[in-house]
């Protein structure tokens, strides 16, 4: 068994999550008689292996940054938000709708207009829990689900019924967005081999400095970082539950609907209908677990994950082995991210040097060990 | 139309799309009520439904008008093997229900299409030759009024799931196995204390809840889609699971809250048939099953209706 500090186990966790989610995936292809070092192979070459695919992997990566940390905040807060793939899915729809009712607007007013209608959207539909939880107490799990297929169904109705004619083409895809509400940036698309890249990274960028800031560095966060960790003690100190409940929601879904607006004013430059949940809020909840709420381990975790996705692509092609595999890794990374208790046992955790130093000639030299391991498992349940 | 030819088609489609909402939702009862939360009913189901379907292109031929029945056993088989991940997952290695229960979302529908490419070749199946007809009960269709409405050309596994849900009352409420269960998702620690195998129990809800989701998907693939694609299974799960809570936990509300959401979906695919259903948009019966849902949970906060310790993870001390 390995020795190792808490800090370092922090790290392998995830790591040999990882290793073990393409192990797993290696062997459900060798089954089906696929080679898997060709198919992991030629995913990281499509992906990593040119502009194109380079430009490819980070604009998948961006609507999964914001969705990410939408859940991040609402899991920090200590509510398990389900529901990000009818917040982005309202960010979406919303924000393509403003762009296309005013095509006559300046880029500078439309733009930031668009990109907020979609925040207070996603912010909106994640509201609506927040505010069943605060007020009634009624589980966001079970909510959220059923109010992604209230949106599912609604924006349905929304796109076929609603939508005025001269927005679409047909029933089921609006027009293609106009340049003055647009992402796009040609010289960024040009110089990663015409691909779909936009602005939305440099947002996603910014966005992931400002949820670290927000988390660490404000009242704001600490609040709902201890909100989080302990209601009761929370309330004690003078904290409001109802607040801090409605607070995380609204930012929660204010990021997936972000997410959202990415995909839409960026990678798409409309809006079709969906049949099932959004990808990218399913994806964004994988990236936040994987990334352990971490603002780096979300950046880090999203731009994996779209890797593979992107990669899966020309694995498709080149090895023809089917896409549905890179799924299948990543359910199985999250699986074994789920049960991080077992993979604990791996590691023995070994006293931290300075710890090591702060207690020795004390009496309490074991009791520290004590609180430090059952810290590392009480993160995991 | 006439009235009972209008009521025969509303209650027929009603049990069509019910069976495999009662099917799944007695799974999801039975689980949370040994006290894990299973919402990974949708992966169940999407696993029984790619089984059912794989087996009855395969055996068609040999089984003929049993196929579908067959199906349905080994449907119930993969599903109860694939729930068998919630279970080690969230019983042994201490993960967390919805975590744990997401994988199961996440993992089945790639899964499900990758197997199909494997072994096809293409995405999505052939549609299967022996499927869930209609059935006539003899006899009974030939009641006057009564007959025609439920008992002819209705279907067959919506009668079995709603004997199978009474069954399952019973065992829940009225024998020793039902209770000791119940108290597992009631309060672990106690049951523990008693002797009763806690972890086992458990196991046994989560199993019973995987082979009721694979037959669930079963009975949705082999009645109403006919073949398995990525879009087979969207939604039916979580619908099945929003009716095991408006049926309060309980099969018989499980199975009632099911036939309601079956007539609700029903409706919004028949609707246009029907003279008054005409005039609704379908996006209200679409939504109806997870509005009532959420208005059910906020309702009746305050009279404690999930089981005190579903979703908690319960670890044995030494």
């Amino acid at each position: 068994m390995l020795k190792v500090t808490l800090k370092t186990k922090k790290i392998l966790v995830p790591v040999v999550s990882i290793l073990a989610g393409f192990i797993v995936g290696a062997v459900i292809m060798l089954i089906w008689s696929y080679n898997p070092f060709q198919a992991y192979a030629s995913m990281f070459s499509s992906a990593l292996g040119n502009m194109n695919g380079i430009g490819e992997t980070i604009r998948e990566a961006t609507p999964l940054i914001f969705t990410a940390i939408g859940f991040a905040i609402a899991s920090t807060a200590g509510f398990f938000n389900i529901g990000l793939p009818g917040q982005a899915q309202a960010g979406w729809l919303s924000s393509i709708w403003v762009v296309l009712a005013n095509p006559h607007m300046p880029k500078v007013i439309l733009l930031p207009l668009a990109v907020l209608t979609g925040i207070l959207a996603g912010a909106l539909v994640a509201g609506v829990a927040g505010w069943l939880r605060a007020q009634f107490g009624t589980n966001e799990v079970i909510t959220t689900i059923m109010i992604n297929y209230i949106v599912l169904y609604s924006c349905q109705y929304l796109m076929q019924q609603v939508m005025p004619g001269q927005l679409r083409v047909d029933t089921d895809t609006t027009k293609t967005i106009a340049a003055n509400g647009s992402l796009k940036i040609d010289w960024l698309s040009s110089m990663f081999g015409d691909s779909r890249i936009n602005a939305g990274i440099f947002i996603a960028l910014v966005a992931v400095f400002l949820y670290w800031y927000l988390m660490r560095k404000t009242t704001t966060g600490f609040e709902i970082r201890s909100v989080g960790t302990n209601a009761a003690a929370s309330r004690y100190a003078g904290m409001s539950a109802k607040k801090n409940i409605m607070l995380s929601m609204l930012l929660s879904g204010g990021f997936a609907g972000l997410g959202g607006v990415v995909q839409g004013l960026g990678t798409y430059q409309n809006y079709f209908t969906q049949t099932t949940s959004l990808d990218i809020g399913w994806d964004g909840l994988s990236v936040a677990l994987l990334g352990g709420g971490t603002a780096i381990g979300i950046l880090l975790a999203s731009l994996l994950f779209s890797i593979l996705k992107i990669g899966g692509l020309g694995m498709q092609t080149i090895a023809g082995i089917p896409y549905e595999i890179v799924s299948i890794v990543i359910a199985a990374i999250i699986f074994f991210v789920a049960i991080q208790y077992v993979i604990g046992l791996l590691f023995k955790t070994k006293k931290a040097k300075a710890i090591q130093e702060q207690t020795e000639g004390t009496e309490k030299k074991s009791e520290n060990v004590v609180v430090s391991s059952t810290k590392a498992q009480g993160g995991q349940n | 139309m006439n009235l009972v030819s209008i009521l025969a088609l509303i209650v027929s489609s009603t049990f069509v799309y019910s069976a495999p909402l009662i099917f799944t939702a007695l799974g999801g009862v039975y689980s949370e009520n040994s006290g894990i939360t299973n919402i990974g009913l949708e992966g169940i189901m999407t696993m029984g439904a790619f089984s059912a379907i794989v087996f009855n292109l395969t055996f068609a031929s040999t089984f003929g008008k049993a196929t579908p029945w067959l199906g349905l056993f080994v449907g119930g088989i993969v599903g109860l093997l694939f729930s068998l991940l919630h279970a080690v997952a969230t019983i042994n290695f201490h993960a967390d229900h919805i975590i744990s229960g997401t994988v199961l979302n996440l993992m089945a529908p790639p899964l499900g299409v990758f197997l199909i490419k494997a072994i096809y070749d293409k995405g999505q199946t052939e549609n299967i030759t022996q499927s869930f007809g209609y059935f006539s009960f003899p006899g009974l269709a030939n009641i006057p009024v009564i007959g025609p409405i439920f008992f002819q050309n209705t279907s067959a596994p919506a009668w079995l799931a709603i004997i199978v849900s009474i069954l399952l009352w019973w065992i829940l409420y009225k024998t020793r196995f039902g209770l000791r269960l119940r108290s597992c998702g009631e309060n672990p620690q106690a049951a523990d204390t008693l002797g009763i195998n806690v972890y086992g129990m458990r196991y046994a809800g989560v199993l019973i809840s995987g082979f009721l989701g694979g037959i669930g998907g079963a009975v949705f693939a082999e009645a109403i889609s006919g073949n398995f694609s990525v879009s087979t299974i969207v939604g039916q799960g979580f619908m099945a699971l929003a009716a095991m809570i408006f049926g309060k936990w309980n099969p018989l509300g499980a199975m009632l809250a099911s036939l309601f959401f079956g007539f609700a979906q029903s409706i919004s695919i028949i609707g246009n048939q029907l003279p008054f259903f005409s005039h609704i948009p379908a996006v209200y019966m679409q939504i109806a099953p997870y509005v009532i849902t959420i208005l059910v949970l906020v309702l009746f906060f305050g009279k404690s209706v999930a089981p005190a310790a579903d979703g908690q993870n319960y670890i044995k001390s030494k």
